[in-house]
């Protein structure tokens, strides 16, 4: 059974293919189904590799396809490797990339480039099952490199309007350097292991130096900061939202984001020889990447973008749990938050898809009553995320805590806040969506409908003057506000989205209820996914030793931070009772002025920086290069005189060539 | 069956030593030559009625076919454990063998360049048919002298003896002449391929002299029986003096042969005089064959010399991979700026073989693999853009053919990126072997030297690139909608599929060619100890007939089985 594990990519693999060659001619929807049945097959064919592995002994195997790369000592395999990680990782993987294809069935419908996208959708998932299965690291970076390109790609896939194009720039940019640091970090272990594969290597990590190991450790998990957006890398994730919304819930909130944790978590027995800062700075990054996500979350309009600083901060709960040591929880709550935020995105781009485009949650509200199926899916990942029980996210995020508490009580006091601004954030966005009064007729009748004709002309005037009504509503700080509002046609309600969107969604809703049973904290021997994930990262793990009072404890203390924080949003945005603008500072509506600090940067003492290495390229190695070009043509020129077109002259070459080498056999005779 | 049969025949009162044969060893050969010949019949008897179509399936079939005859013969010497086709492991001894009384040789080398050869003709057969279709040149003489000049090319492969060499060399060469001058309306086409002819007989005699200075140095033409007699005896000082002087001589006339520099004065003007479809043969086979002749002769007939050869090379590598790139960068017709490129590729095999170890003949077939398909596609999409007359191959008919024919410059694009040595494309491992085996064999100058040239080169197969896809089309630009005939589509689908195929995945083809390296093996033993007669024979009658073959008095002892017996034997 396992043996079919190769299918799983192949599948992919093969719609991509199909898709390449016939998508255009299939068209809409015929396409988006081939796409959607691909990866469905690989999730069937996961489930049975996944079963496979369970009736082996040692939960390991390896399935060698040929050799990819024969050059002497460096042979790289094509190869899968799968293992308790990998296989979970394929289980999720394959199952909500066949959710969200069905969903983009619904979603994509009428776009020009429909057959386009799916391709892209099938190769990015094709890409991914390459990382997670890779049997060595090359492997592993070539998927890397795989998702990033179709990430680029689908960020810009509305390519037309400027904004979309530059997002999927930066984060090209911003990736770029943490891939420079996963390549060294490749090379590292070949000049140390002579070997890049993980069954070679990694056994034999606890024999390395320790200085080596650091470095090791360090350059991949510069790669994986990259990745998964922490800090200081993080700047690209938000703007990603630019693309489409399905999008935003398959790459860069459920699958690819995740990368990062999943190369940390395979290389554990590394991390677990190099200095013990190492391990420390993997956790700080990630608490204090999560606190100040959270923060940037509360202040948000867009609705996207919301949800995409809320998936930077669960990223970086993850990268404390793999930071403390508890390589399973960061796997914990990768599962469930693949589940809960694929799912909050996915209502999104229904309430999106319903709204005419709009994404300001300012102009919603009330919706509960018009979306009703979307509003009860929402429910589900809204309390999964708040981090109320039994939704999974409450056991995810809980075990991450808690571990924390044990290791190190300060990360565990940045994780409650940040805990807290969670439930804060989540509940603002619920209740000024869906509940409240309905403020979208406000903003039509201040800013009229539209026909048809005139959306396209008036969207950036519209833009204009929602700007200008704000800034003199609400008091200066809107003046980075970009959240653009698209006129909506006469008579607009909003609607429900049809079953192809709403199904994924209820599918989703469930799984986000029920995710926590993956791994329940009591009674122990409800820890599956501790147990079954415990050979991998044997050796390296933390175990967790608290008394079963203080596990108790400290899951009511965060039952009762996520109760308080969700109530304190009710407060604020539901009733009223406190002034919303006390709590989004300008310094949160600008997410900590990084980016603009960034760009400001960038713009002055970063481009005077970038000028002088210009003129430095341009006079010195363009110099250098361009005299060799003079010279080599000038050379080439000059040689080509002999190219006479004469039969004597070139009888005369040939002559005189034989005769020097008749002559330098003569002096081999002498000498 | 064995010619040996013939012995029998009451005519023959005295007893001449005829070699035994191994039939089905030659089918390839046989089947290419047959193939030619046939073509011809048919064409005078029915030319009316068949037409270009039937040239073109007859001669893509005798290619295939070729290369289904040579299968069971990699299965033979490989010794693989079940039956291929008519091989059968049972009845046949497994390994390289030479048949004919040791004048060819089947070894993993001459049997993958043989399919290599197949195939190539099939390609060029594809591509010439697109362009005799759209010039209504309807003849068959094209595709019949590709088949027979491959048949030479073949011969050339296995070719264990320096008279068979020559042989094959002479066959190969002037069926090319005539396909470099097919083009009757240009005169540029016969003025090609009277050069080619006045400058390739030239350089052959340089070459046969080289034979008969080596026959003189070490009394047989034979492989076998030159690496047996150099084994034997050390040559110093004087009594060398023939053999090096022939290998310099014969190195000259090989060298000619790959345009390697200061020898390959003729190709541009070839390349660019002759039907662009000629060219895509010339510069895929042709190379073939005479880097196969090289590698036989001087890496493994004469290694003994490697000191003495090796420099000669190594001068003729550098200044094939410089020289070729320098002047390629000034080129404004595309056909020459091909032409030149081709020799610094040479220049890049010539590092292989230059190396004299295993490891650099591995680099050479895998050059030599992803180069043939490389230059057939590059020459299939000029023989397309050259347009009806096949004269429009200036830079400028290449200016904006991105925006006119996205998949034609899509295909080219491909291509010379792997020329150029991009990875993810065969071009890339080709060189990237080649620089390796010059590494190994400690000219790690010349490794150096290589690879600033391919920086170089890459200037101009960029510069294509750009022309096609930034630059506005001017008025030498195809018009939209230029047809790309569908036979020579079907040949860029596979040069295109090939060069990305071994981008991706070089495994399976660098374990095919780990499994090919040449071997001279000496014909089978028993056959000698069956043949006291024959010591009194003239050493180079014997090697010319199969020195040491098999007798004719009894030729049931000699050849037992009937068919395919003379096989096998460990060298």
């Amino acid at each position: 059974m396992v043996e079919l594990l190769w299918l799983v990519p192949a599948l992919p693999l093969a719609g991509f293919v199909i898709l390449v060659l016939a998508g255009r001619r299939m068209g809409e929807p015929a396409a988006g189904w081939i796409a959607t049945l691909m990866v469905t097959a690989s999730f069937v064919v996961s489930c049975v590799a996944f079963v496979g592995l369970v009736g082996l002994e040692d939960h390991v195997f390896v399935q060698t396809l040929f050799t990819w790369i024969p050059a002497g000592d460096f042979l790289v395999d094509i190869g899968l490797y799968l293992d308790p990680l990998s296989g979970v990782m394929i289980l999720f993987i394959t199952g909500i990339s066949a959710l969200i294809h069905l969903y983009s069935i619904g979603y994509m419908h009428g776009d020009a480039n429909f057959s386009k996208f799916f391709i892209y959708l099938n190769l990015f998932v094709f890409s991914m099952l390459v990382l997670v299965l890779g049997d060595n690291l090359l492997l592993t970076f070539l998927g890397w490199e795989g998702v990033g390109a179709c990430s680029y790609f689908l960020i810009s896939f509305w390519f037309t309007k400027p904004a979309n194009a530059s997002a999927g720039k930066k984060a090209f940019v911003t990736n770029r350097i943490g891939d420079w640091g996963f390549l060294v970090g490749i090379f590292m272990v070949f000049f140390t292991f002579g070997s890049l594969n993980y069954s070679d290597f990694l056994p034999e990590a606890g024999g390395l130096a320790q200085t080596t190991a650091t470095f090791i450790a360090v350059m991949l998990f510069i790669g994986a900061i990259g990745k998964s957006a922490q800090l200081p890398l993080s700047v690209w994730l938000p703007d990603a939202m630019a693309g489409p919304t399905p999008v935003s819930a398959l790459i860069h909130a459920a699958t690819m984001v995740t990368a990062g944790v999943y190369l940390l978590s395979r290389i554990n027995p590394i991390i677990a020889v190099s200095a013990d800062w190492v391990p420390m700075l993997i956790a700080w990054t990630g608490a204090i990447t999560a606190l100040l996500a959270a923060t940037v979350a509360v202040a948000q309009n867009d609705i996207k973008k919301v949800l995409a600083y809320s998936t930077v901060e669960m990223l970086g709960f993850m990268f404390m749990g793999v930071g403390i040591g508890a390589y399973w929880t960061a796997i914990f709550l990768m599962v469930v938050h693949a589940f809960f935020k694929a799912l909050l995105f996915l209502c999104a781009g229904s309430v999106i898809h319903g709204m005419h485009e709009n994404q300001d949650m300012r102009v919603m509200g009330g919706l509960r009553v018009l979306m009703p199926v979307t509003f009860l899916a929402y429910l589900a990942g809204w309390f999964s995320l708040a981090g109320i029980p039994p939704f999974s996210g409450f056991f995810g995020k809980d075990e991450v805590l808690t571990y924390a508490f044990q290791e190190n009580k300060a990360l565990w006091v940045v994780g409650v806040i940040a805990a807290f601004l969670t439930a804060v954030y989540i509940g603002r966005q619920a209740f000024m969506v869906f509940f409240g009064e309905e403020r979208w007729p406000q903003y039509i009748a201040r800013l009229g409908t539209a026909t048809p004709a005139m959306v396209e002309a008036t969207a950036a005037a519209d833009e204009a003057a929602i700007a200008a009504e704000e800034a003199a509503d609400e008091g200066g700080f809107d003046e980075v506000d970009d959240v653009e509002f698209h006129p909506v046609p006469e008579g607009f309600r909003p609607h429900e989205s049809p079953w192809l969107m709403t199904l994924p969604l209820v599918v989703l809703a469930v799984l986000s209820v029920v995710g926590g049973l993956l791994n329940l904290p009591f009674p122990k021997s409800m820890h599956y996914l501790e147990k079954w994930l415990e050979p991998v990262f044997e050796g390296s793990a933390v175990k967790l030793e608290l008394s079963s009072g203080t596990i108790v404890g400290l899951l009511v203390f965060s039952t009762v931070v996520a109760l308080i924080g969700t109530a304190f949003a009710a407060a604020v945005w539901l009733r009223g009772r406190i002034d919303a603008r006390r709590f989004q500072p300008a310094l949160f509506v600008n997410a900590w002025y990084y980016d603009s600090a960034l760009s400001r940067f960038v713009a002055g003492p970063g481009t005077d920086a970038f000028e002088s290495t210009a003129s430095f390229d341009r006079t010195v190695i363009d110099g250098a290069v361009n005299g060799v070009g003079g010279v080599a043509t000038r050379a080439g020129q000059a040689l080509r005189q002999t190219q006479s077109g004469y039969v004597r002259r070139y009888a005369l070459g040939i002559g005189i060539g034989s005769l020097l080498i008749l002559a330098f056999m003569f002096t081999r005779v002498v000498g | 069956m064995s010619l040996s049969i013939l012995a029998q025949t009451p005519l023959l009162t005295e007893q001449i030593p005829t070699p035994v044969v191994s039939w089905p060893a030659l089918l390839p050969l046989i089947v290419m030559a047959l193939g030619g010949l046939l073509l011809l019949t048919f064409a005078s008897l029915f030319g009316r009625r068949v037409g270009t179509p039937f040239f073109t399936w007859w001669t893509v079939m005798t290619g295939l076919i070729a290369f289904g005859t040579a299968v069971p013969l990699w299965a033979q010497v490989q010794g693989w454990d079940r039956r291929v086709l008519w091989w059968n492991p049972e009845q046949t001894p497994a390994g390289a063998f030479s048949t004919v009384g040791g004048a060819f040789g089947i070894d993993g080398f001459s049997v993958l360049l043989t399919m290599l050869i197949a195939l190539a003709v099939a390609v060029c057969a594809l591509v010439m048919a697109g362009t005799s279709e759209r010039d209504g040149e309807r003849h068959v003489e094209g595709p019949a002298l590709l088949i027979l000049s491959a048949t030479g090319a073949m011969v050339m492969v296995g070719a264990n003896d320096l008279i068979v060499l020559f042989l094959g060399l002479e066959v190969l060469s002037l069926a090319v002449y005539v396909l470099a001058a097919m083009n009757l309306r240009r005169v540029q086409s016969q003025e090609a391929g009277l050069k080619y002819f006045v400058l390739g007989a030239f350089s052959s005699a340089f070459f046969l002299y080289g034979i008969a200075l080596v026959y003189g140095g070490t009394g047989s033409t034979s492989l076998v029986n030159i690496t047996g007699f150099l084994a034997d005896n050390l040559l110093l000082g004087s009594s060398s003096v023939l053999v090096l002087l022939g290998i310099a001589l014969m190195v000259a006339g090989l060298a000619f042969k790959v345009a390697a520099v200061p020898f390959h004065s003729w190709s541009p003007d070839v390349y660019d005089g002759a039907p662009t479809s000629s060219v895509a043969f010339m510069a895929s086979v042709v190379k073939i064959a005479a880097f196969a002749g090289m590698v036989r002769v001087l890496v493994v007939g004469f290694d003994t010399f490697a000191a003495d050869w090796r420099p000669i090379l190594q001068v003729l590598a550098v200044l094939s991979l410089v020289g070729g790139a320098l002047v390629a960068l000034v080129q404004t017709n595309v056909k020459r700026l091909l032409a030149y490129s081709s020799i610094s590729h040479a220049g890049f095999i010539l590092l292989g073989v230059e190396a004299a170890s295993d490891t650099g003949t591995r680099a050479v077939l895998v050059y030599l693999v992803a180069y043939t398909f490389l230059v057939i596609g590059s020459f299939a999409v000029v023989s397309i853009v050259g347009r009806s007359g096949d004269g429009m191959h200036s830079l400028d008919s290449y200016r904006g053919l991105g925006r006119v024919s996205p998949a034609l410059a899509g295909t080219f694009t491909i291509l010379l990126l792997a020329q150029a040595g991009v990875p993810f494309t065969s071009g890339f491992y080709a060189k990237f072997y080649a620089v390796i085996a010059a590494v190994d064999a400690q000219s790690a100058w010349l490794a150096v030297v290589a690879m600033l040239s391919a920086v170089i080169a890459a200037y101009l197969y960029l510069r294509l690139v750009v022309t096609m896809w930034f630059v506005a089309p001017g008025d030498q630009t195809p018009a939209p909608g230029l047809p790309i005939p569908a036979t020579t589509g079907v040949a860029l689908v596979v040069c295109v599929a090939v060069t990305l195929f071994i981008g991706i995945t070089p495994g399976p083809l660098t374990s095919v060619v780990d499994e090919a390296p040449p071997v001279v093996v000496e014909p089978p033993v028993e056959q000698v100890a069956d043949a006291p007669g024959l010591d009194g024979l003239p050493p180079g009658l014997l090697d010319a007939l199969g020195g040491g073959g098999a007798g004719g008095q009894d030729p049931l002892t000699v050849d037992p089985g009937g068919a395919g017996t003379p096989a096998g034997g460990a060298p």
